[in-house]
């Protein structure tokens, strides 16, 4: 009896959990689906559906041919501009904060926990609140508008997560082991170079799949400061839902929306360990 | 000194950049907020004059009242959601690292993705209803979306499909870390699954509970991409958010001063919930030391 009853229950947790998974694939599994159907089909029944044939010609055209406000070169410029922001800016608020991290927790300076404090509450201010304030210090550098100003911007914010990341993790190393180092003659940047950063690959990658993720996609920034041909793909993919709003294309849309999406998916598939780390971490804050 | 110039530039200027943007940008806003500011900032003092325009506007009511509404279903049903999903993985499943894996997916994918997505499955015309209607059921209706006093719940749904796995993730450690003698000691005494949830293994979550709940409302108060590619406030203004006020004020109707008001409104909502949370980590903090 009481083993009925507990099989019963497994069954029933299984159930449960396999449901629930599958809706949290639906969407997913509808965008794929989609971007393999044609727009016609689309349009004959609902975006819930099998494609009857394969229309890989939705990938070709979502990458180079539609057009965003009068443009016509697919996705692909917007993709480059994403890459273009989020590569040198993933790099740059990751190095910086390794540094910076490193000097809070092992070299301790005076005003130290001041200065750490103050970076971390950018993890709650608002962009909102930044908002005119980087508008008019875009437009007086002469960076409005353009993918230098985005990656300075997400440098500079992205600070206040990439310290707190590189800070916690230093936290954790010996004192001694920088004390014997300076007595040995070795300075800041010699023990950073050889002993630190030999010792950061795990917060590293964690600090640079988050990073990643969250300039990818961030879509606030992008459609203040940069219009047309300069925007990231998140604002493409809004500007372009607005230009087809009177002919739908569902299937390229949705082609556009995979390619869109795929970088940070792919990055979750093969780092997702790390990327929840970063997303615990965070939150212990 | 001259010696170690460079590793001093190396860790304050970016640190320095970071903190001076955090204070500066934020008295700025406030002070904007306080000008009469129009197309361009200008200085000048209105007092308090743009917060009360704000908070008369239709605009900023809607917005409000929305941000209750979408913060607290949101929250309950996203945390609901992540914790029976813990509890369920937690029961030594097979599959559970693939399971984990699904409900933790959408938290690598753009809000825009997600509100777009969603857009087409809660659209009638196009996703669910049209399905259903396909299939032979006529009379099914599902058109939240265009509907003005049920389409916040869109907003709503996708948010719980988008971050519940973060709620679970969390439950998940924090179930994984609960003591293990307590456990066997409950088990020696007799206590039943149930029992040993509620009683045992539950109370020990619930500070896990409340960071879960402070991270998912300030997600919620700041929430703007989700509903521009959702709604984009519609239909008219019924799913409005804050944070699209603040949007609409200082970039479509260029009245900076207001927007600014707005912002700061944002700010002081945020800090309603953060500066208890702040105090009530400190007590706890206190505590654990002095225990």
């Amino acid at each position: 009896m009481r083993d009925r009853s507990f099989a019963s229950s497994r069954i029933l947790i299984y159930l449960i959990v396999s449901l629930v998974a599958a809706a949290w694939l639906a969407p997913l599994a509808v965008v794929v689906l989609n971007s393999l159907r044609t727009n016609e089909e689309i349009a004959q029944g609902s975006m819930i559906g099998w494609p009857q044939h394969l229309a890989w010609s939705n990938y070709a055209a979502a990458w180079s041919g539609f057009c965003v406000a009068e443009t016509c070169a697919g996705i692909r410029p917007y993709m480059l501009n994403s890459a273009l922001v989020t590569i040198p800016a993933t790099i740059f608020s990751t190095l910086l904060g390794a540094v910076a991290g490193y000097a809070i927790s092992l070299w301790r300076f005076r005003g130290d926990s001041w200065i750490y404090g103050i970076v971390t509450l950018g993890i709650f201010l608002p962009q909102q609140m930044r908002l005119l304030p980087w508008t008019i210090v875009l437009r007086d550098t002469g960076l409005m508008n353009t993918l230098t100003g985005l990656v300075l911007i997400h440098t500079i914010q992205g600070l206040s997560f990439t310290v707190l990341f590189c800070r916690n993790y230093y936290v954790a190393i010996p004192q001694e082991l920088i004390r014997a180092a300076r007595i040995d003659g070795a300075g800041f940047f010699r023990i950073f170079w050889r002993i630190i950063l030999p010792l950061s690959p795990p917060i590293l990658v964690v600090t640079v799949i988050w990073q990643f993720t969250h300039i990818w996609n961030e879509f606030l920034y992008g459609v203040t400061f940069t219009t047309g041909q300069q925007q990231p793909v998140t604002a493409a993919l809004i500007a372009l839902s607005a230009a087809v709003a009177d002919i739908p294309q569902h299937g390229v849309q949705s082609a556009a929306v995979m390619i869109a999406a795929l970088p940070t998916l792919l990055i979750y598939l093969i780092g997702g360990k790390y990327f929840v780390r970063g997303l615990t971490a965070g939150a212990v804050k | 000194m001259i010696r170690r110039l460079p590793e001093i530039l190396t860790i304050w200027v970016p640190l320095l950049l970071s903190a001076a943007h955090l204070i500066a940008f934020t008295l700025w806003t406030i002070w904007i907020s306080f000008t009469p500011s129009t197309l361009v900032p200008v200085t000048g003092w209105v007092g308090l004059r743009n917060y009360s325009s704000v908070a008369a506007s239709r605009n900023w009511q809607i917005a409000f009242d929305n941000l209750l509404l979408f913060g607290s279903a949101f929250v309950l049903l996203s945390l609901a959601t992540g914790l029976i999903l813990a509890i369920l993985l937690d029961q030594r499943i097979r599959g559970e690292n693939v399971l984990r894996s699904i409900f933790l997916y959408p938290l690598a994918v753009s809000f825009v993705v997600t509100g777009t997505v969603w857009s087409w499955l809660l659209n009638p015309g196009l996703g669910i209803q049209k399905l259903v209607h396909d299939l032979g059921w006529t009379s099914f209706r599902f058109d939240w979306l265009i509907d003005r006093d049920m389409a916040i719940w869109t907003i709503v749904i996708a948010a719980i499909w988008q971050s519940s796995g973060f709620a679970m993730a969390l439950f998940l450690a924090g179930l994984r870390s609960v003591d293990a003698d307590l456990i066997k000691a409950a088990q020696i005494d007799g206590a039943g699954p149930v029992r040993m949830y509620r009683r045992v293994i539950l109370p020990t979550l619930w500070p896990i509970t409340i960071t879960v709940i402070v991270i998912q409302l300030q997600f919620a108060i700041s929430t703007f991409d989700l509903v521009r590619a959702l709604t984009n406030g519609g239909p008219g203004i019924a799913t409005q958010l804050p944070a699209l006020v603040v949007y609409d004020l200082m970039f479509q109707r260029s009245l900076l001063g207001r927007g600014a008001a707005a912002a700061v409104l944002m700010l002081l909502i945020l800090l309603a919930v953060l500066l208890p949370y702040a105090a009530w980590r400190y007590l706890q903090r206190r505590r654990a030391i002095h225990a």
